[in-house]
């Protein structure tokens, strides 16, 4: 707490001898004023134009969602829920909804698995650990829409190198195009090839932060590599685990960029085969419809899906978080190693930081 | 392809330096018994998740040297890239439609004003939410965490709405403007200058008659500096491969380069030799910028994944 308001008398230029009955000089009078309105002032550049270009925006949605409100004629009368039911009644909402749910489950699992694995592989004493860090963030600078453009030609369905390399193998060449699962396998492994990097740093980062001497206990009781990988590493980085699924199920079923150029028409394919609620969206707002009530109204059913979607993940997760992971050990520790990391890079005050940390400490607990 | 194998190699040599740096630490940290190297299919399968990150890439460039009748016909028309790709490259750079330079523009614009005002906003928000106390402080915070968890884009209807009404409809500010601030970035800072600025020089400061600005600036910014050059080369990274939004309100004819993209698709469906040239080209600036302070992205993403 103290901090600032203990601050406050000496403040100004006003002298040091006690003269109690005293008029505040105009810059003491300014100062103050400093002290309480600048906290609010500093925050407000956010929290105002998160409110006009997020929350309203939002909210409008509902708003646009009950009117027929077309994008080149602007809006017209009130209709009710004639939107919502008009959306709901086109086979290929639910078609696209299914698409996205598809193409989200194919990435998220298999991208969390394989990030998990090669996380634990490169928490080793590995030789030249930030090359092959590095390495497998590449994919992450790629634009989602540039991989959307290359995977559809890795995919294509003829001339294609995977059904030239399936060929190869002697298989049958697969309609990654044409057939339905297919092509959300492929649009599926577009996400896997940007995110899964991007992943097993965080998990990376994770598991650097669990305690070594948990390791150390397991091979006393001769636990072997595996057995230390599923009895100490999962269970310790399981708020992580959690993190990564909820951040990738909000983005996950708002897919467009990887499906948009998948090819060159960007219709989601000639039966809307891997048509997403998103691209579905954007083709009922400025496609061919150019409907902006009835996008409206699949803006806000997909906006209520993911809100049960992650209200479900953080009753889950918390369940799971509270049957013990040691979360405030984990981030103390890694807060110390990030220190050292920093004095290491010839960082100036860092030294000064280290002793002053336990006195923030100690400071915030009584705030 | 050269650019990319130096550049690779360049960040190789600063990579076994900060792992020399690293090794060095940790044998301090576990006494010498506790190090072990880990074995060849380590390395095996890291190899092959390299390739497999790299690939794409190579595989684009590959096409884009070759020509439109070649790749209609062969799966891999050649095995290494040649020169003919800088023609390509000149093609692309002087289509017309796609609008390269303008692109360009328009995306260094765009991801230079969005990442310099975010990390500025979220500075000055973090600073407040880290180390001066108010009524309410804990409740915003908290909302600004749950903000993170909103779809922002499902709002895009409104936006647009918006954005005519105003005018801004195929003009870069309407994607500038609703991007400046960012809750990922406020928490970000909060959490950074949380622990890295001591309580002790803010009132040091404030003994000397700084105003509270002036304590921001002197001493909350200097301090931030790491984080604050972490978050904005995420947000640059973001805003330069952002596609969903500026396609919709920028159009075809003031694009980003990820429109600029889209562009070439739709004038050259068939000529995938030039597509593929074109995203070579659009990616090329990343891998860049990635190769010079990849490292930093690396350890900015660690942090961020512990502390988010």
């Amino acid at each position: 707490m103290a901090a600032l308001t203990t601050t406050e008398p000496e403040t100004g230029s006003a002298p040091p001898a006690a003269r109690p009955p005293r008029k505040l000089g105009f810059s003491q009078t300014l100062s103050r004023w400093d002290v309480k309105v600048s906290p609010y002032l500093y925050i407000s550049p956010f929290f105002i134009l998160f409110a006009l270009t997020g929350l309203f925006p939002l909210a409008y949605t509902a708003v646009v969602s009950v009117y027929e409100w077309n994008l080149l004629g602007g809006q017209g009368d009130f209709v009710g829920l004639q939107n919502y039911v008009d959306v709901l009644n086109q086979p290929t909402f639910w078609k696209s909804l299914v698409n996205t749910f598809s193409i989200f489950l194919l990435s998220a699992v298999p991208q969390v698995i394989i990030a998990i694995t090669l996380a634990a592989l490169l928490d080793q004493n590995l030789r030249n650990a930030t090359f092959w860090r590095m390495g497998v963030l590449v994919p992450y600078v790629v634009a989602p829409i540039a991989v959307s453009l290359i995977f559809g030609r890795l995919f294509a369905d003829q001339f294609g190198l995977i059904n030239g390399f399936l060929g190869v193998l002697g298989l049958d060449p697969v309609g990654w195009h044409s057939d339905r699962f297919a092509s959300h396998i492929a649009i599926a492994t577009m996400v896997n090839y940007r995110w899964t990097g991007y992943n097993t740093l965080i998990f990376l980062a994770a598991m650097q932060a669990v305690p070594r001497d948990l390791y150390e206990a397991a091979t006393i009781d001769g636990a072997g590599r595996v057995r230390q990988f599923f009895s100490v590493t999962v269970p310790q980085i399981r708020a992580t685990i959690i993190f990564v699924v909820i951040t990738a199920s909000i983005g996950g079923l708002q897919i467009f960029d990887e499906v948009k150029l998948y090819d060159v028409y960007g219709q989601g394919g000639s039966d809307r085969q891997w048509m997403t609620t998103v691209l579905f969206l954007y083709e009922v707002a400025w496609g061919n419809q150019r409907d902006l009530g009835r996008a409206a109204a699949v803006a806000w059913i997909l906006f209520l899906i993911i809100l049960v979607i992650g209200f479900i993940n953080f009753r889950f997760s918390t369940k799971i978080a509270s049957s013990g992971t040691k979360a405030p050990k984990v981030s103390r520790a890694v807060t110390r190693r990030l220190l050292a990391e920093a004095r290491a890079a010839g960082e100036e005050s860092a030294a000064r930081r280290g002793v002053q940390q336990s006195t923030t400490t100690t400071d915030r607990s009584d705030s | 392809m050269s650019s990319v194998a130096a550049a690779a190699q360049g960040a190789g040599k600063g990579a076994a330096k900060a792992a020399a740096r690293r090794r060095a630490r940790r044998q301090k940290r576990h006494g010498e018994s506790a190090v072990r190297r880990p074995g060849w299919i380590t390395y095996t399968v890291l190899g092959i998740a390299l390739v497999i990150s790299a690939f794409p890439l190579y595989y684009t460039l590959l096409l884009g040297s070759s020509d439109q009748v070649t790749i209609s016909q062969e799966v891999l028309p050649q095995l290494l890239p040649d020169a003919s790709i800088f023609e390509r490259f000149a093609d692309v750079m002087g289509n017309s439609q796609v609008n390269f330079w303008l692109a360009l523009a328009n995306s260094v614009i765009i991801s230079v004003t969005i990442s310099v005002a975010t990390v500025l906003t979220s500075t000055l928000a973090g600073f407040s939410f880290a180390k001066l106390r108010y009524p309410g402080r804990n409740a915003l915070l908290v909302f600004v965490i749950a903000t993170m968890a909103v779809p922002t884009q499902l709002g895009v209807i409104p936006m647009y709405i918006l954005m005519s009404e105003i005018g801004w409809v195929g003009k870069i500010q309407a994607v500038i403007v609703p991007a400046l601030v960012s809750a990922f970035g406020v928490f970000w800072m909060t959490q950074y200058l949380d622990s890295a600025l001591p309580f002790e020089l803010i009132e040091a400061a404030r003994v000397d008659g700084a105003s509270m600005f002036r304590t921001f600036w002197s001493i909350a910014l200097p301090a931030a500096r790491p984080a604050a050059a972490m978050l904005g080369l995420f947000i640059f990274v973001m805003q330069w491969t952002m596609f969903f939004w500026p396609s919709i309100v920028l159009g075809s004819q003031n694009p980003t380069l990820p429109i600029a993209v889209q562009n070439l698709t739709a004038g050259y469906h068939d000529d995938y030799s030039l597509i593929m040239a074109g995203v070579f080209l659009v990616t090329l600036p990343l891998l860049i910028i990635f190769a010079v302070i990849g490292r930093q992205l690396v350890a900015g993403i660690m942090q961020g994944a512990v502390k988010g």
